[in-house]
Formats: structure tokens, C-alpha cells, sequence
């Protein structure tokens, strides 16, 4: 099929078109729901980084959106926004710093033991901003005023905008999504699929394979600081369940049922579950049921679903190839 | 700490970690026999709980809804196994993970249609309500000891279960090697079938018991599925006796981190940060030896 990848171009040509002229027609719940989006997209994509590409499977990944989160509400003056030049920076250096600590000692394990290091070391992050009174405690921190984009006196965008906030969030997200394409490409991102694929072969071809799933697991951390400061930005509070295993787990799923190892697939995952959820939790009552509060009950049985009919995901079975 | 205190916490200890080996058991046999992830291993927990409330409203009394709630475990465990578990065997962890995620919301909405979201209590059996006493004002209840007590033997139980009967071996051997015991003749599905059964059976008598001490209460599965999986990890995934040896040490960790007052300067460290303790043994646990105590090396 030669037409496929025209095919998959046009699509997602389309979809940017889309997306672009969204905020122009919608009204502010959409645009800012449509940002919500955007934001579990980096994330899932962020750890599709470590999952897809690297067959690194994490269950602590929400440690790193979590610490750049914490990280941009210290750096908030109660009564101003944080500078965005300089937080946004330093909230991802923070992430990035924090996934090399554990990315040096979990690496050391693999298979599900390397599934429950990293489980417990953003459980260990969790309990820690939990019982302690360090950063707020179990009520978090509010970040009243969102990062000031001031740069020299010039103000490009302002984030207190809904419209200004999904186009600064909109372009982060193509700008990673083109960088993630290069990046799997390059040669460090065929390292990575061949140490995914098999990694005594890729050793004894001569590459340090745990220096190359070093510099993935950090690359993975600072981009889901990334989406952590955004999704800090954007709900204005920040709490232990920002690093807790729940979130952990749904961007896990958001990947696999998106398609793991594909580039579109966990944002399509993201934007799949969080619709699926909105438009689950507006089902009428059925047969005495109350669908729409007991929401989750047609969402398992979608999530089960997929698990056995598109075992997949959903981005494969439209023609987006293995790399 | 004085001697008494120190002893019921050591009961307590004992009692929880026991507790979790019923659950953990079940879990890595799953896994390393079958090779299947199971999330929802802390759903059945939750069920076995709420059974135990339900049926001793029901029937009168505890001691006719444990074999009660038994009975309709194992038929749960069966017919969940035949409708979608034994689909995972040919697909990866990963689809497993999701399976059994989904698998997960759809029992917590069944159970809050069917029994509520309120918190219920178990009344402890009339034959169990006494209280040894230990000095003057320290009491210890007979309930837990009773528990303690019968983790004990199902542990005994499952390791003649395993290491000394036929079938025991036939299940060992299925684990190593799936191919060739089929193809010895023995019917692996049904094997598989029986071990999924008895891991949920396993897991839904805990919640049974522990439903007097613990309470009742939605999301009860999801603390306790976590807990589950560092006492599989640490012990070594398919190691009944790594995980006795897992749920023995966290037990103990967890109950006396809360307990223990630490401090490093001003800085009070236990039992403010009791809830890492047990995430800190693991992960010491697996920088140590990163296949868990008594797991084979991958």
C-alpha cells in the first residue's frame, strides 16, 4: 500500500488544521478541555519514549510530571506568576535531574522488576510530599497567578488567556512531536529500537546500551516535566497525586491503547480516554443504572475490549507502521 | 518501647504480613505459572470483603459466609479465567496490564451497584470476641491470633499443595516448561484454570477475614494490590516462599515504622515517613539482588 503514509500525512495535516482553527469557533470549555488533552498527549508521549521505543516499561513515570509541577509552584510568588522563561526551564531541569538519580539505580533491573523500581521510587517521592509537611502536605500548593511570559520588557503571550494558553500548549506539542520523530530516525533512536528488540546483540556490536537507556529514561523525564508544568500552569495546584501510581497507570494506558511504539498512538490514546471519559460520564440512566455516575463500568469494558481486539492499539490499525 | 507493646506490635505484625501472603501467594503463582500480570488481584480482596459483609448479614453469621463467599469466589475465579484470561495467554504483558486494568473498573462499579459506597463493619465472631490479656491494661485480641493461625496453615497447605503431591508438580512443571507437559498428555488449560481459581479464592479469603479487623470499604483492593506486588517483587516473581519470606518483612516494616519514633536532628523521620518504608525496603531489595531474594536470575 504506497498510499498509506500520503494517507496518514493528509490525516494529520488535517487534524493540525483543525486544532489551529479550534479556539477561533469553540467556546472556552472545549478550548480549554482540548488543552487538557494536549497536556496527557505529552506525557503519554513522553513515556511512549520509554515504553514504545525502548521496551522500558515504567509505572512511576508520573515522578517526573509531578516533581516540574511542584517545581513551577515553589517557584511562584504568591502574588505574581513565576517567569516563564526561566521556571519553564528549571522545571524540566528538575525532572530531568530526578530521572537521572533513578534512572542510574532502576536500570540496574529489567522485565517487572524494573516496572516496580520505578513504582517505588515515585511512591517514595509520593509519601515524601504526602506525610511531610515540605511542600503543603497531602493539600499541595496553589499557584494563584500562571507564568508571566515576560521576556525583556515583551510580552508574546498571555497564559492568564485560555486562547493564549492552548497555542503556547499546542505548539509544545508539535515541536515534540517533530522532535520525537527525529529523534527516532536518528542513530540514538535506532540504538534504542535495537536494544528494545535485543540488547546482548546491541552490547556486543559494541554500544554501552545502559549509557543510551540512561540518556533515555532522563530525555523521557524531561519531557514529562514538560507536561507537568503545563498541567500545573493550567489547573493552578499542585498535589501528591501529581506523582502518584493512579497517573502513572492511566498514561500507561493512554500508550498502549493509543498504539505504544508509534508516534501519533499516545496522543490518540490520550485523547481517546479523556473523551471517552467526558462522554461516558453524560450516559443516562439505563435499566435502573445510573450509567453515568458508574461511569467507569462501560469504560472497563472498553478498555477490556481493546485489550483483546486491538491488542495494538488503535494507531496501527490505521496504518501507522512499526519503526 | 516496653516489652507488652513491643510484643502486640510483633502480633500485628505477624498477623498483616500473613495477611498478605494469602494475597501474594496467589499473585505470583499466577504469574509464574501462567505468565499473566493480574491487576485485579486486589479486586478479589475487595470481593472476598464485601462477601464476607454480605453473607453475614445474610446468613447469620461468619462461619457460614466464608464457605459460602468460598464457593462463589472459586465460580467467579473460573468463569472470569474462561471468559477473558485464558485469551491473554498468547498476547503480551502489556495487554494483560490493560485487561486487567479495565478488569479492575468494571468490579469496583459492579460492587458499588450491587453493594454501595458506604462503609461497613464486620461484627468478629462470638467464638473469637475474647481478649487474651497481656499486663494490667494491654489486652490482645483472639481474632487476630486466629488469623494469624489459619494464614499459617494455608500456607503449610500450599507448600505440600506444591512441593509434595502430583498435581503440585504438575503445576511446577508447567510453569517451566508449558510445551512439554502438554504435550505429556496433562490438560494445561485446566490446570490453569485451577490455578486462577485457587489465586482468586486465595486472595477473596483474605478479604474474608480481614473484613472484621479492617472494615469494609470501596477501593479497600487497590491499597492492598500495591502491597502485594512489592512483597512478589522482593520475595522473587514465582516463589511461594519468597513471598511468605516478602510478606514477613513488610509486614513487620510497615507495622513498625508506625510505631518507631526516629529522628536525625530535628527532623523527625519515623513514623512521618513510615509510608516509604516499605517502597525504600524494596527498592534497597532490588538494588541489592535485582531479581527479588529468591527469584532466578533473568
Amino acid at each position: 500500500m504506497i498510499t498509506r503514509p500520503r494517507t496518514v500525512t493528509l490525516v494529520a495535516l488535517l487534524l493540525l488544521i483543525a486544532l489551529v482553527l479550534l479556539p477561533l469557533l469553540a467556546e472556552k470549555f472545549t478550548v480549554q478541555f482540548a488543552t487538557r488533552i494536549l497536556i496527557m498527549a505529552l506525557f503519554a508521549m513522553s513515556l511512549n519514549l520509554l515504553v514504545g521505543s525502548g521496551g522500558l516499561v515504567s509505572l512511576g513515570h508520573a515522578a517526573f510530571f509531578g516533581i516540574a509541577g511542584y517545581c513551577l509552584a515553589l517557584l511562584s510568588p504568591p502574588d505574581h506568576g513565576a517567569n516563564f522563561w526561566t521556571s519553564l526551564p528549571l522545571s524540566m531541569m528538575a525532572a530531568g535531574a530526578l530521572a537521572l538519580v533513578i534512572g542510574a539505580l532502576v536500570l540496574r533491573t529489567s522485565g517487572i522488576y524494573f516496572i516496580m523500581a520505578t513504582l517505588a521510587f515515585a511512591q517514595m517521592l509520593y509519601f515524601l510530599l504526602h506525610d511531610t509537611g515540605i511542600a503543603g502536605g497531602s493539600d499541595g500548593i496553589y499557584i494563584y497567578v500562571r507564568p508571566d511570559a515576560n521576556l525583556f520588557g515583551w510580552h508574546p503571550f498571555d497564559l492568564e488567556k485560555f486562547r493564549d494558553f492552548y497555542f503556547v500548549v499546542l505548539s509544545v506539542f508539535v515541536l515534540v512531536l517533530i522532535f520525537l520523530g527525529a529523534l527516532r530516525a536518528s542513530l540514538f533512536g535506532r540504538v534504542i529500537a535495537g536494544i528494545r528488540v535485543n540488547e546482548r546483540r546491541m552490547r556486543s556490536l559494541g554500544f554501552a546500551t545502559l549509557r543510551y537507556k540512561l540518556v533515555c529514561f532522563v530525555l523521557a523525564g524531561i519531557l514529562a516535566g514538560l507536561a507537568g508544568y503545563f498541567s500545573a500552569a493550567q489547573f493552578g495546584v499542585v498535589n501528591p497525586d501529581m506523582l502518584g501510581w493512579h497517573l502513572s497507570g492511566a498514561a500507561l494506558m493512554m500508550v498502549i491503547l493509543g498504539g505504544m511504539g508509534t508516534l501519533a498512538g499516545p496522543a490518540l490514546g490520550a485523547a481517546v480516554m479523556l473523551l471517552l471519559e467526558l462522554g461516558l460520564q453524560s450516559l443516562p440512566a439505563a435499566g435502573g443504572i445510573d450509567l453515568g455516575k458508574h461511569w467507569q463500568l462501560p469504560m472497563g469494558i472498553v478498555i477490556v475490549l481493546v485489550a483483546l481486539y486491538l491488542p495494538a492499539g488503535i494507531a496501527r490499525r490505521f496504518g501507522e507502521a512499526d519503526e | 518501647m516496653d516489652l507488652s507493646t513491643f510484643l502486640i506490635q510483633l502480633l500485628n505484625a505477624m498477623q498483616y504480613g500473613l495477611l498478605l501472603f494469602l494475597l501474594a501467594a496467589g499473585l505470583t503463582l499466577i504469574f509464574g505459572i501462567m505468565g499473566i500480570i493480574n491487576l485485579a488481584h486486589g479486586s478479589f480482596y475487595m470481593v472476598g470483603a464485601y462477601l464476607a459483609w454480605s453473607l453475614s448479614m445474610q446468613l447469620g453469621s461468619l462461619w457460614l459466609a466464608i464457605p459460602a463467599g468460598i464457593v462463589l469466589s472459586v465460580l467467579l475465579g473460573i468463569a472470569l479465567e474462561w471468559l477473558l484470561i485464558r485469551r491473554l495467554y498468547r498476547l503480551g504483558h502489556l495487554q494483560q496490564v490493560l485487561l486487567t486494568y479495565g478488569l479492575i473498573l468494571i468490579v469496583e462499579e459492579l460492587r458499588s451497584i450491587i453493594w454501595g459506597d458506604e462503609v461497613h463493619g464486620v461484627p468478629v465472631p462470638q467464638l473469637l470476641s475474647a481478649s487474651i490479656p497481656l499486663t494490667d491494661t494491654l489486652s490482645y485480641p483472639v481474632y487476630r491470633v486466629w488469623i494469624s493461625a489459619v494464614c499459617l496453615l494455608l500456607a503449610l497447605l500450599l507448600y505440600v499443595l506444591i512441593q509434595r503431591t502430583r498435581l503440585g508438580m504438575t503445576i511446577r512443571a508447567g510453569a517451566s516448561n508449558r510445551e512439554m507437559v502438554q504435550s505429556l498428555g496433562i490438560d494445561i488449560d485446566l490446570l490453569y484454570r485451577f490455578v486462577f481459581a485457587l489465586g482468586v479464592a486465595l486472595a477473596a479469603f483474605a478479604g474474608m477475614i480481614a473484613a472484621p479487623v479492617s472494615s469494609v470499604f470501596p477501593g479497600m483492593g487497590n491499597h492492598v494490590l500495591i502491597l502485594c506486588f512489592v512483597v512478589v517483587v522482593i520475595g522473587g516473581i514465582g516463589s511461594v516462599k519468597g513471598a511468605l519470606i516478602g510478606a514477613l518483612l513488610i509486614g513487620l516494616v510497615d507495622t513498625f515504622g508506625k510505631v518507631i519514633e526516629f529522628k536525625v536532628g530535628n527532623f523527625q523521620l519515623l513514623p512521618q515517613l513510615s509510608g516509604m518504608s516499605v517502597y525504600l525496603l524494596m527498592a534497597a531489595v532490588l538494588l541489592w539482588r535485582p531479581a527479588g531474594l529468591f527469584g532466578r536470575n533473568a
